[in-house]
């Protein structure tokens, strides 16, 4: 069997960061889930954060330098991607954003994708919700149902009688991604199609 | 090989004294470059068509007669028509009188424009765009090429017994090249009229444009016009130079940090690493420019941009001697060697009628 592809997108800025103590929690998680399953997993991490510059730059000028083509080229031709990104003002931070701008609108259509952000305060964890997933809904991503937020506390409570602590919904969300990603067909490169010109013109015309 | 320079026609602010010219200014800079080219020796002087400021060149016929009563040997361009705003009809009309005033020295480039706004002001719809582009070329096509012509298509008034006058200069079309930065279906559009196709890859790394080049060759021997290498192949370029390279860069960095389209992103070193800018010595353009061989293989035409972000017209003309006395002449040379006998050099008026009377004799000839 291939080995599967898992791309990491943290858009911590601290260094550390708990952003990316999520995002590895949940990647270690799905290759368990997945090597659980008898498949391999390649785990590539993107630190936005290392390319910040470049992004700005890509809005500016309308290309991605050598670093960023490289970390979309690796998102594109991924089998399954963690998205994690720290609550900023009530959504996902202008970077994570940004660098979601700059891909490729059909980069990640068809593609397993895990959502998860952190934050000070649980208050927030339903911008997952109202911002995240309907950002890859537009990217046509499909998004699996348990989306992970961390608030703070989460790093030293259990959960309660009505919440699912910070573990079990990790392991939650990585087994949903995992089960998306190995029932995937091995990624192909899409061939590049030319519609002939005689049936742009025909088109046309029949209209 | 082709040489030439193509402008945007932007009235912008010198960064270094914040001086504005006046757009009668930059109009009148226009023409002393389009002059200044032939003087040095350049082949094409092409111009921008723009809708909006701080753009002046709203009317390149006007401008590009103008120029044409001043020159002798220039070829005349655009960079790009707008071919999908434009009516196709008055293209025909339009270009046909500048073909026939200025004696066959005149070819065009489509392109679909980059200002969404541009769309709506010339009543047309922005998400039509390749559409239009090709049923109004398709069009323009026609109205070169029968003298009289009934049309019906999906976005402009039928046409009955039509004709377009003047009728093009000895009968034969001014050439057409098509310019796109992202699309494969103009590609394939240059590549089935067996057109010429420019990449403006000047802010855009080269890999993207390779694919869109070898499709465009690829479909140009399959519509049967010659070998993938015989396609018609045109390429931008951008260079500021001064004889002592660390003199260009420090003289230039303002304007680059500056510059409309990509000033406040990249360093100036960043820039010239990822796209054709050059800004150095001109041994420096040579090199870089003699890179483009290798990368997109043996082409027609080359157009370099000179005059924009506020450089003032008196350095513009100073890059334009640099180009004309150390440049040029030698990528001419260099071009040459090992260039294959049979990869053609760009169509002219005169080789477009000489291949037309060729073929005309090959017909008659008996079977």
């Amino acid at each position: 069997m291939n080995t599967l592809k898992l791309v990491v997108v943290s858009a911590g800025l601290s260094q550390p960061s708990s952003t990316r103590l999520l995002a590895d929690r949940l990647a270690e998680a799905t290759r368990q889930s997945l090597g659980d399953a008898g498949r391999p997993v390649d785990v590539r991490v993107v630190e936005l954060r290392d390319l910040a510059t470049d992004v700005a730059n890509n809005m500016v000028t309308g290309f991605p330098s050598a670093a960023l083509r490289e970390a979309l080229e690796a998102i594109t031709e991924a089998d399954g991607v963690i998205a994690v990104t720290p609550i900023f003002t009530a959504s996902y931070s202008g970077l994570f954003k940004s660098f979601f701008d700059v891909i490729d609108n059909t980069a990640l259509t068809g593609k397993p994708v895990l959502i998860a952000a952190t934050g000070g305060t649980a208050r927030h964890s339903l911008a997952l919700e109202h911002a995240v997933r309907p950002l890859f809904g537009y990217l046509r991503a499909i998004v699996v149902p348990t989306a992970v937020y961390a608030a703070s506390e989460d790093w030293g409570t259990a959960g309660d009688d009505r919440t699912d602590g910070l573990a079990s919904r990790i392991t939650r969300a990585a087994e949903e991604l995992a089960g998306l990603m190995g029932g995937r067909a091995a990624t192909t490169e899409p061939a590049e199609t030319v519609v002939p010109f005689e049936q742009q013109l025909a088109a046309l015309r029949s209209a | 090989m082709q040489f030439g320079i193509f402008t945007v026609g932007d009235v912008t602010t010198d960064p270094t004294n914040g001086r504005t010219p006046t757009e009668h200014e930059r109009i009148k800079a226009m023409v002393a470059i389009a002059l200044k080219a032939e003087e040095v020796g350049l082949d094409v002087f092409a111009t921008g068509e723009h809708h909006n400021p701080p753009f002046v060149p709203s009317s390149p016929t006007t401008t590009l007669g103008h120029i044409a009563a001043r020159t002798e040997r220039i070829v005349l361009s655009t960079s790009t028509t707008l071919i999908t705003t434009n009516d196709p009809v008055k293209i025909a009309e339009d270009y046909a009188m500048l073909q026939h005033l200025a004696d066959g020295r005149v070819d065009l480039m489509m392109g679909r424009g980059n200002t969404g706004p541009v769309y709506p002001w010339f009543g047309q719809d922005i998400r039509q765009g390749i559409p239009l582009a090709i049923e109004n070329y398709a069009l323009l096509h026609k109205l070169w090429r029968e003298d009289v012509v009934d049309w019906q298509g999906r976005f402009r008034t039928p046409l009955q017994g039509f004709t377009s006058t003047p009728r093009p200069l000895d009968g034969v079309p001014p050439f057409v090249w098509h310019g796109s930065i992202r699309s494969p279906e103009i590609a394939e559009q240059a590549a089935y009229y067996g057109d010429g196709f420019f990449a403006n890859h000047i802010f855009w790394p080269k890999e993207h444009f390779q694919k869109l080049i070898n499709l465009y060759r690829e479909r140009y021997a399959h519509y049967g016009h010659g070998t993938p290498e015989q396609a018609i192949v045109g390429l931008g370029g951008q260079v500021f130079m001064r004889k002592n390279s660390q003199d260009a860069v420090r003289e230039f960095r303002p304007y680059f940090d500056n510059a409309p389209v990509y000033g406040h992103g990249p360093s100036l070193e960043e820039f010239t690493k990822e796209t054709p800018l050059t800004v150095g010595s001109p041994q420096e353009v040579i090199d870089k420019t003699l890179t483009f061989r290798e990368t997109f293989g043996d082409y027609q035409r080359q157009l370099i941009l000179v005059d924009h972000a506020g450089l003032p017209l008196k350095t513009v003309l100073e890059q334009l001697d640099l180009l004309g006395e150390e440049v040029v002449p030698v990528l001419r040379k260099e071009f040459a060697a090992g260039r294959p006998a049979d990869v053609p050099d760009a169509p002219t008026h005169a080789s477009l009628v000489a291949a037309r009377d060729t073929e005309t004799v090959t017909a008659d000839l008996p079977a």
